[in-house]
């Protein structure tokens, strides 16, 4: 069964380009703004979008992240809401694949059966969830596979030969490759060794390698493009969204055009990528 | 949900999942997975190994002062009038609470696997203290990550800290309580990899964290349960101990969980009531999720976002508990309730005055429960509460609860 992303990422391929993935956090500063930020993502160059599921406990994420959930949740976002997101987005773009991003603890508490039935009919493509190793596969990994929903891993640094394995097992849309040890947001990794990294997971499958973590403007974008599958951008759409809230949140711009000229300029980085690696 | 069936022994946990039932597991980042894996490889092999255990024996004897009296409080047993009343003193531990037990063995755990730098978090700064501690004594760096409002309630603990040339990172994320410590403490450990060694302070998080910690810590119901038995010639019939993460509870109970005419009660922090959300009773009102690395019981609302709570006492202000507790509980083997803040502050004050001990405002809330129930008991029943650690810490706390100023 091929998913959205499949589609997506085969697409692109024969167009020898990567993939711009981008995350923002679902419900940041409030539903409906988040809503137009989500709709205005594809029109700007976005080829996957990340929704981020806020958490009150984002241990993986840096300050920015974190700020953007806890801004999520003050205006009453819940998964319940991040599901309606999906969903509303969905009946406008048939295409462009969504993958919920976040913790476990929120969907554990919905319920793992009803949640990824709900996150079906919103027109989920794909899950990332932090806080599941594949030690703990049984949770939630083989049961979204059995419903179709690809179940995207991350592999990090730490990650070596011998384990690279176990965590591509059950992975499916792409694999993750989380750029440095550390947090979302912090410097971008030495990209000699990123690239590195993407190839020797190569070596280990032929799912699409897309490299997040610390990329935040389009000439990262385009170099660290020119060997991954795909770049995903997080901390920097997000804090294009804090950047036009004012001290008590209210809004001193367009949101979602500020995430829309962020999203633009990295868009012309990934295409701009292997054209560089060619010359 | 099932209660589970009850097992032949209730002390073979976990399994080699790292779960206890349900509960327990290792919900981390990859980032986190390998190192985890080489921790649990690196604690398979010491736990068996003589030359670690006489290691820690020694230290545990010579520099902690083990093992700790177990003490007949006469002066209260006379006040409640019910059941004979015994304090396991691990007040008396040097740095003034059962932390070091836990921490000796982690340092040395980190030794052996060639760590060259420590992190900790900490509530009240019982376990931090204890972590700079032997931080100092082993030589290692040390930063311990420890709530703003923690910070300013525990301002002795933060001055001892330093002393031993830990640096303290203040931290201000939620209500800057053990919670929010613990998620930087994390934050920390997952950028620096390759060197730092996580010393956790209570018998929570990924395993093997709440088995190791167990096992550091059970020294103090394997001691108490000798010491009953040398000094009344037979096993207790109750025994408490407070429970925030749940080390000092889990070391007390496991010896004594095959016991089976033993009852076993962990107090919870209830704060100013169960009613609201001002407490840290995670057993009492809280439902199992996932937080920290382990499915445990915890204080969240119904879309899975975890709760701040409340407590008098920083060592207890903790929306979750130990796997093996939310384990114990469901088994039914281990009872929990809830003492309010009110309750420990009292039991605070009498203690200190009929037995001229100052316990931790932890502590007390275990003392607060005999005071409740042993008045019932007869007077050959015989009552242990684990007396955790020492008050001195608190008097700032409690002076500024009793409208004093010092």
């Amino acid at each position: 069964m091929t998913t959205r992303i499949d589609r997506r990422m085969a697409k692109l391929k024969t167009e020898g380009r990567p993939a711009l993935v981008t995350y923002f956090m679902g419900g940041d500063p409030d539903y409906e703004t988040s809503l137009s930020i989500m709709k205005a993502l594809p029109g700007a160059g976005a080829d996957v979008i990340e929704l981020g599921m806020p958490f009150s406990d984002p241990m993986a994420d840096g300050p920015a992240i974190q700020a953007a959930g806890l801004r999520a949740l003050k205006g009453g976002q819940t998964l319940v809401k991040t599901l309606k997101m999906a969903s509303e987005f969905r009946a406008g773009d048939n295409e462009t694949p969504i993958v919920l991003m976040g913790y476990y603890n929120p969907i554990y508490i919905y319920g793992v059966d009803r949640f990824l039935k709900d996150a079906i009919a919103s027109g989920i493509d794909g899950l990332i969830v932090v806080d599941l190793p594949p030690e703990m596969d049984e949770e939630l990994c083989i049961p979204a596979l059995k419903a179709g929903i690809n179940f995207i891993r991350l592999a990090t640094p730490t990650t070596d030969d011998k384990r690279l394995p176990k965590v591509l097992q059950n992975t499916s849309g792409f694999v993750y490759y989380v750029s440095m040890t550390g947090i979302t947001g912090s410097a971008l990794a030495d990209t000699g060794k990123v690239a590195a990294a993407v190839q020797r997971i190569k070596g280990h499958t032929d799912l699409p390698v897309c490299v997040g973590f610390g990329v935040k403007t389009a000439e990262q974008a385009r170099v660290i493009g020119a060997n991954a599958d795909g770049v995903v951008v997080g901390t920097a759409i997000v804090n294009a969204v804090a950047n036009v809230l004012g001290p008590k949140g209210e809004k001193t711009a367009d949101p979602a055009e500020a995430v829309a000229t962020l999203v633009s300029g990295l868009a012309q980085g990934v295409r701009s990528a292997r054209l560089a690696a060619a010359e | 949900m099932d209660k589970p069936a009850t097992p032949n022994s209730f002390r073979t946990g976990p399994d080699e999942q790292g779960m206890f039932g349900i509960f327990g597991g290792r919900f981390v980042a990859e980032t986190l997975m390998p190192l985890i894996l080489d921790l649990e490889r690196h604690w398979n092999e010491v736990k068996n190994d003589p030359d670690f255990k006489a290691e820690l024996t020694d230290l545990s004897t010579h520099y902690a002062g083990r093992p700790s009296k177990l003490y007949f409080a006469e002066g209260l047993t006379r006040h409640l009038g019910g059941a004979k009343v015994y304090f396991k003193r691990e007040d008396l531990n040097h740095t003034g609470s059962h932390k070091i037990n836990n921490c000796l063995g982690q340092i040395l755990l980190a030794k052996r696997m060639g760590k060259k730098r420590i992190i900790a978090e900490t509530g009240a700064g019982q376990h931090g203290v204890a972590s700079a501690t032997v931080a100092a004594r082993f030589g290692f760096p040390c930063v311990v990550y420890m709530g703003a409002t923690d910070v300013a309630r525990q301002s002795p603990n933060v001055f001892r800290m330093k002393l031993l040339g830990a640096e303290v990172r203040p931290v201000t994320a939620g209500h800057g309580t053990l919670k929010d410590a613990m998620n930087e403490a994390l934050r920390d450990w997952v950028t620096n990899v390759e060197d730092t060694y996580y010393l956790i302070g209570t018998a929570a998080g990924p395993h093997p964290y709440p088995e190791l910690v167990r096992d550091f810590q059970s020294v103090i119901g394997t001691e108490a349960r000798a010491q009953i038995l040398e000094q009344e010639g037979r096993l207790p019939d109750t025994i408490i101990a407070c429970v925030g993460g749940g080390s000092n509870a889990i070391g007390l109970f496991h010896p004594f969980l095959d016991d089976k005419d033993v009852r076993i009660i962990g107090i919870e922090a209830g704060g100013r009531g169960l009613d609201g959300i001002e407490h840290c009773a995670s057993m009492s009102a809280g439902a199992p999720g996932v937080l920290h690395g382990n499915r445990t019981y915890l204080l969240q609302n119904s879309d899975g976002q975890i709760m701040d709570g409340h407590s008098i006492s920083a060592g207890l202000d903790y929306p979750g508990v130990g796997p093996e507790h939310s384990w114990l509980r469901d088994s039914g083997r281990v009872e929990y309730v809830p003492i309010l803040d009110d309750e420990a502050l009292e039991a605070f004050k009498l203690t200190t005055r009929v037995e001229g001990i100052i316990p931790a405002l932890e502590s007390a809330h275990a003392i607060a429960h005999a005071v409740k129930i042993v008045p019932a008991m007869d007077k050959d029943q015989i009552v242990i509460v684990n007396l955790s650690g020492r008050g001195d810490k608190d008097v700032h706390t409690v002076a500024s609860m009793l409208g004093m100023e010092i």
